[in-house]
């Protein structure tokens, strides 16, 4: 290993710009000539739009022009596409209805948008904006999954009979009933994964600019995938040239899913821009981020798990209404099928398992994937499911668990629901899990909190995830309406040092650093020879980009094929150079040398004679600038044990998590300072998700009732205690780094950790999300009475 | 306009200001310092946290004309004029404080209050100081780390 490769905990190359306020986030930009865009947009859940009145705003002071559905409609433009295509059982495809950008017709949310101002300033394009005059005639609303698919539900779009997108299946249904015919015991829960906002702390912006002597269109966007939104905007939206226009991702403050989405704000601003010929910028504020950002979860789900008499899992049902909100954002239909009932085998040798998702329009801001999509949930029942049928059976938690791991030499292992495992080993992250957290000595801890007036319980969760998703013709199998492959071109330049360009973007995730750690150690050079551009479709060719924990996974796979067409050339180059033949010639440690000799020529060298190519092999192009994609050729598996441990107050009902281990196995671990860095966050997150977060709907309004930080809980320094997290590795066989990516398994293992410590603290059977203090004094109050 | 002067980053600065303009949008839109962030509309994240004369204030719950006659620090100001961290930039570079960087301007600027003010501040007095800023990536774990380092150093 070298000191700065693959294996050390590398400071950060990001660092210094992040620290003395030298980032470049798109608000940060500002274009000669630029005005400004405000969004006027719907307050309510339902309505018809009956007339836009703007005269009053167009002669506001500073307005530049108001832009409404109708201008939207007259030029055939802005109707964001889905970009997955589900089939229900019975083969019909999904109800897709469009996206407008501007609507016309009917609002379907509060917070759809009706009309843009746009004006020199910001203060001025938000005055005017509230100079538009929306006539609305309110209809009634469908708000939850339960009331959307109640018989006589307002209809979110007449074409979607009973609000239903889609009703799909996955799983062999006659062998699960099968398994449950047989069983000694059958457990049942149901239960509701909380519907969640993401919050990047960074607003979503953007900047459209439009240059009429050349026809160029530039968009500046919080984008964690730019050369998507410039596909969707020049294949769909605007219909726009593809090399015309430029897709520019700065720096962008955090996305956790919300930023994959090519929205409505991004596809207006460059509209108009080319309508007025200045540039427009627009940034979000944080309460119309809170009914514009696609949320995720919210999920409702019935599950049943047969066991036998001894706890072995025989079979599973799963029975989920998954709101998809109002219109279908990019990636939303596959997040609660494919990304999520694939995972049901969980950790666990379950023969049998059968899922029915049934996805739902609603009066809602738009859900799509956020941090974990589809995961979380699918770990969330699975593990508390498992815990209540310990307890229903008077079988050990951990037991239990145990009897149903996958067993290492049962890899690769093909569960029933499509995914075929590669590797992993369930028992060493639970055995090192249980004594980082000294799960032996809980008791003792138990007894002293008992005597401070505290109900103190633990709680555990073993699961899996996929992720680097996917191999594109699975992926196109599936109904992905895009190839999942990454790209990489790494380019040497004459004296040796590299730039790595990547299809993959940065925020938060450290790439910067991790992509520089894998070239130091695969070229030999130092560390600080390394830069790493992202961002921008006019740098890096054309890829995917970062969400599902693919980055390292995929991107950092087409990394390692691209350094080794360059280190195979540089061979060519230099058994020239050294007089040897290139079978002779080995590469280790940024050295070109000939075996079983001291004679040896620089990866320096070598570069500097590929660009000055008077003494260079016969028939070889000069220069060395190699490009690569990777398909992955599998999913990647990462897997682990959470446990946390909580003290409830039962006056108050207030849940402290006193103690929260992680260890995870994500596979090949390049920097172990970031990695330990995402499982903290992650963790945080679903501990918000366990204890604090719901995005909450008044269900006859349509109101959002937690539409700013004042109303939605999100988790802070206090809430969270110091995490003891920690790795163990089986390595991914199918790719070449033997990575399995790390980004969201802390959001995906923690909450049911959570939830089942508070389950043990107060001895329920069962808590929905967020364990709030009312819910727990309330569920406190019933065992009593019971 | 009401015309106003401070001492900015240590430099003298006079502007005329719209009496509502807050002093968040003196600093990034007339002035171009873009370190400080403004990730919410409620007051709640933190982002926009400055220093006035020495204290920590979110930028975005001040009005630009409450800065007249008064010395202002931004995330701009920390390091030193070499480009030296302070102690607390160093200690969020070391300790991984950081993951997106949206959050850290403001984040930084509170612990450097914390840090002259409460040298010895354990972990629990860091989270509950930290009340007041949010943080969507690093689930506070490092930042706390780098704090209570840079309050051992007895330095902001």
């Amino acid at each position: 290993m070298a000191q700065d490769g693959i294996g050390a905990a590398m400071k950060r190359k990001e660092d210094l710009r992040f620290l003395t306020g030298k980032g470049t986030y798109v608000d940060d930009i500002n274009r000669p000539g630029q005005a400004w865009a405000a969004f006027v947009r719907s307050p309510h859940a339902h309505a018809r739009i009956v007339a836009v009145r703007t005269e009053a705003a167009r002669k506001a002071p500073g307005v530049v022009a108001v832009l409404t559905g109708a201008d939207l409609a007259a030029d055939k433009v802005g109707i964001l596409p889905a970009g997955w295509l589900i089939h229900s059982k019975d083969g019909s495809p999904m109800v897709e209805p469009g996206h407008p950008a501007l609507v016309a017709d009917k609002v379907r949310h509060v917070g759809d948008q009706v009309a843009v101002v746009v004006a020199e300033t910001r203060d001025q394009a938000r005055e005017a904006a509230g100079l538009v005059e929306v006539e609305y005639q309110e209809l009634a609303a469908a708000v939850t999954v339960t009331q959307a698919v109640a018989p006589g539900a307002p209809l979110v779009h007449d074409q979607a009979k009973a609000n239903t997108c889609y009703d799909w299946h996955l799983g062999d249904k006659a062998a699960t009933d099968a398994a449950f015919a047989k069983a000694a015991k059958v457990v049942t829960l149901d239960l509701v994964n909380n519907r969640l906002i993401p919050n990047a702390m960074e607003p979503r912006a953007a900047i459209g600019e439009f240059d009429r002597a050349t026809g160029d269109l530039t968009l500046w966007t919080t984008s964690q995938n730019p050369h998507l939104i410039r596909l969707l905007l020049a294949a769909f939206t605007l219909g726009v040239p593809e090399h015309k226009l430029r897709v520019v991702a700065p720096d962008v403050g955090g996305g956790f899913g919300s930023k994959i989405f090519h929205y409505a704000e991004d596809f207006t601003v460059l509209w108009a821009a080319r309508k007025i010929g200045r540039p427009v910028k627009w940034t979000n504020t944080r309460s119309e981020a809170f009914q514009s950002d696609a949320h995720g979860r919210d999920h409702v789900t019935h599950v049943e798990l047969a066991l036998d008499k001894d706890g072995k899992f025989l079979g599973l049902r799963e029975r989920t209404l998954a709101n998809m909100g109002a219109y279908l954002s990019q990636f939303a239909p596959s997040v609660p099928t494919y990304l999520h009932s694939t995972l049901l085998a969980g950790c666990y040798t379950t023969p049998a398992i059968y899922a029915e998702v049934r996805a739902v329009f609603t009066n809602t801001v738009p859900v799509d994937a956020y941090r974990g999509a589809g995961r979380p949930e699918a770990s969330y029942l699975l593990e508390r499911i498992v815990d209540v049928a310990a307890r229903e059976m008077g079988i050990d938690r951990v037991e239990i668990r145990r009897r149903n791991f996958i067993q290492p030499s049962q890899f690769p292992y093909q569960t029933p629901v499509a995914l075929q495992y590669d590797s992993g080993d369930y028992g060493a992250t639970l055995d090192e899990a249980l004594k980082r957290s000294d799960w032996a000595g809980f008791e003792k801890r138990r007894a002293e909190a008992r005597g401070r007036g505290k109900l103190r319980g633990i709680g555990i969760s073993t699961y899996v995830e996929a992720c680097g998703i996917a191999p594109s013709a699975v992926v196109g199998a599936l109904g992905g309406r895009v190839g999942l492959w990454e790209s990489a071109h790494v380019r040497v330049h004459p004296t040796g040092t590299v730039t790595l360009f990547t299809g993959t973007h940065s925020h938060g995730q450290s790439h910067e650093t991790t992509f520089a750690q894998l070239i130091a150690e695969k070229l030999g050079i130092p560390f600080d020879n390394v830069e790493v551009v992202h961002g921008d479709t006019a740098k890096s060719a054309f890829a995917m980009g970062t969400y599902g924990s693919r980055s390292l996974a995929v991107g950092g796979s087409a990394i390692v094929q691209a350094v080794d067409k360059i280190v195979a050339k540089g061979r060519k180059i230099a058994a020239h150079l050294l007089e040897a033949g290139e079978g002779d010639v080995e590469f280790r440690d940024g050295k070109f040398t000939v075996k079983g000799t001291d004679r040896s020529k620089s990866f320096g060298e070598v570069a500097l004679t590929a660009y000055i190519p008077h003494n260079y092999p016969a028939g070889l192009e000069p220069g060395l600038e190699e490009g690569a994609v990777y398909d992955p050729k599998n999913f990647t598996f990462p897997a682990g044990c959470h446990v946390c441990e909580v003290e409830v107050d039962p006056d108050t009902g207030t849940v402290q998590v006193v103690g929260f281990t992680a260890v995870d196995d994500v596979g090949i671990v390049i920097n172990p300072m970031i990695v330990e860095g995402q499982v903290h966050g992650g963790v945080t997150q679903g501990i918000g998700q366990a204890l604090l977060e719901e995005a909450l709907y008044d269900d006859t309004s349509g109101q959002l009732l937690s539409g700013s930080f004042l109303g939605y809980n999100m988790p802070r320094a206090a809430d969270v205690p110091s995490f003891r997290v920690g790795t163990k590795v089986t390595a991914c066989t199918h790719n070449p780094l033997g990575v399995k990516g790390v980004g969201e398994v802390g959001a995906i293992g923690s909450p049911p950790a959570v939830i089942n410590a508070v389950c043990d603290a107060i001895g329920v059977r069962h808590l929905d999300m967020p364990a709030t203090p009312e819910r727990v004094w309330r569920a406190l109050r019933t065992a009593r009475k019971a | 306009m009401p015309a106003i002067s401070l001492k900015l980053n240590g430099r003298s600065v006079t502007a005329e200001v719209e009496a509502r303009t807050l002093l968040v949008e003196l600093l990034r839109e007339r002035l171009g310092l873009t370190g400080t962030h403004v990730g919410c509309d409620t007051s709640q994240c933190g982002a926009c946290t400055v220093h006035v004369d020495g204290r920590s204030v979110k930028s975005c719950t001040m009005l630009a004309v409450e800065a007249d006659g008064r010395e202002v620090t931004t995330i701009e100001g920390l390091a030193a004029a070499d480009g030296t961290l302070s102690p607390v930039q160093a200690a969020f570079r070391e300790h991984h404080g950081l993951q997106c960087g949206f959050c850290t301007p403001g984040m930084v600027m509170s612990a450097t209050e914390l840090v002259r003010r409460n040298p010895g501040a354990g972990e629990r007095e860091i989270r509950e100081w930290l009340e007041g800023n949010l943080c969507r990536c690093t689930g506070y774990h490092n930042i706390v780390k780098a704090v209570q380092a840079a309050a051992q150093t007895g330095r902001g």
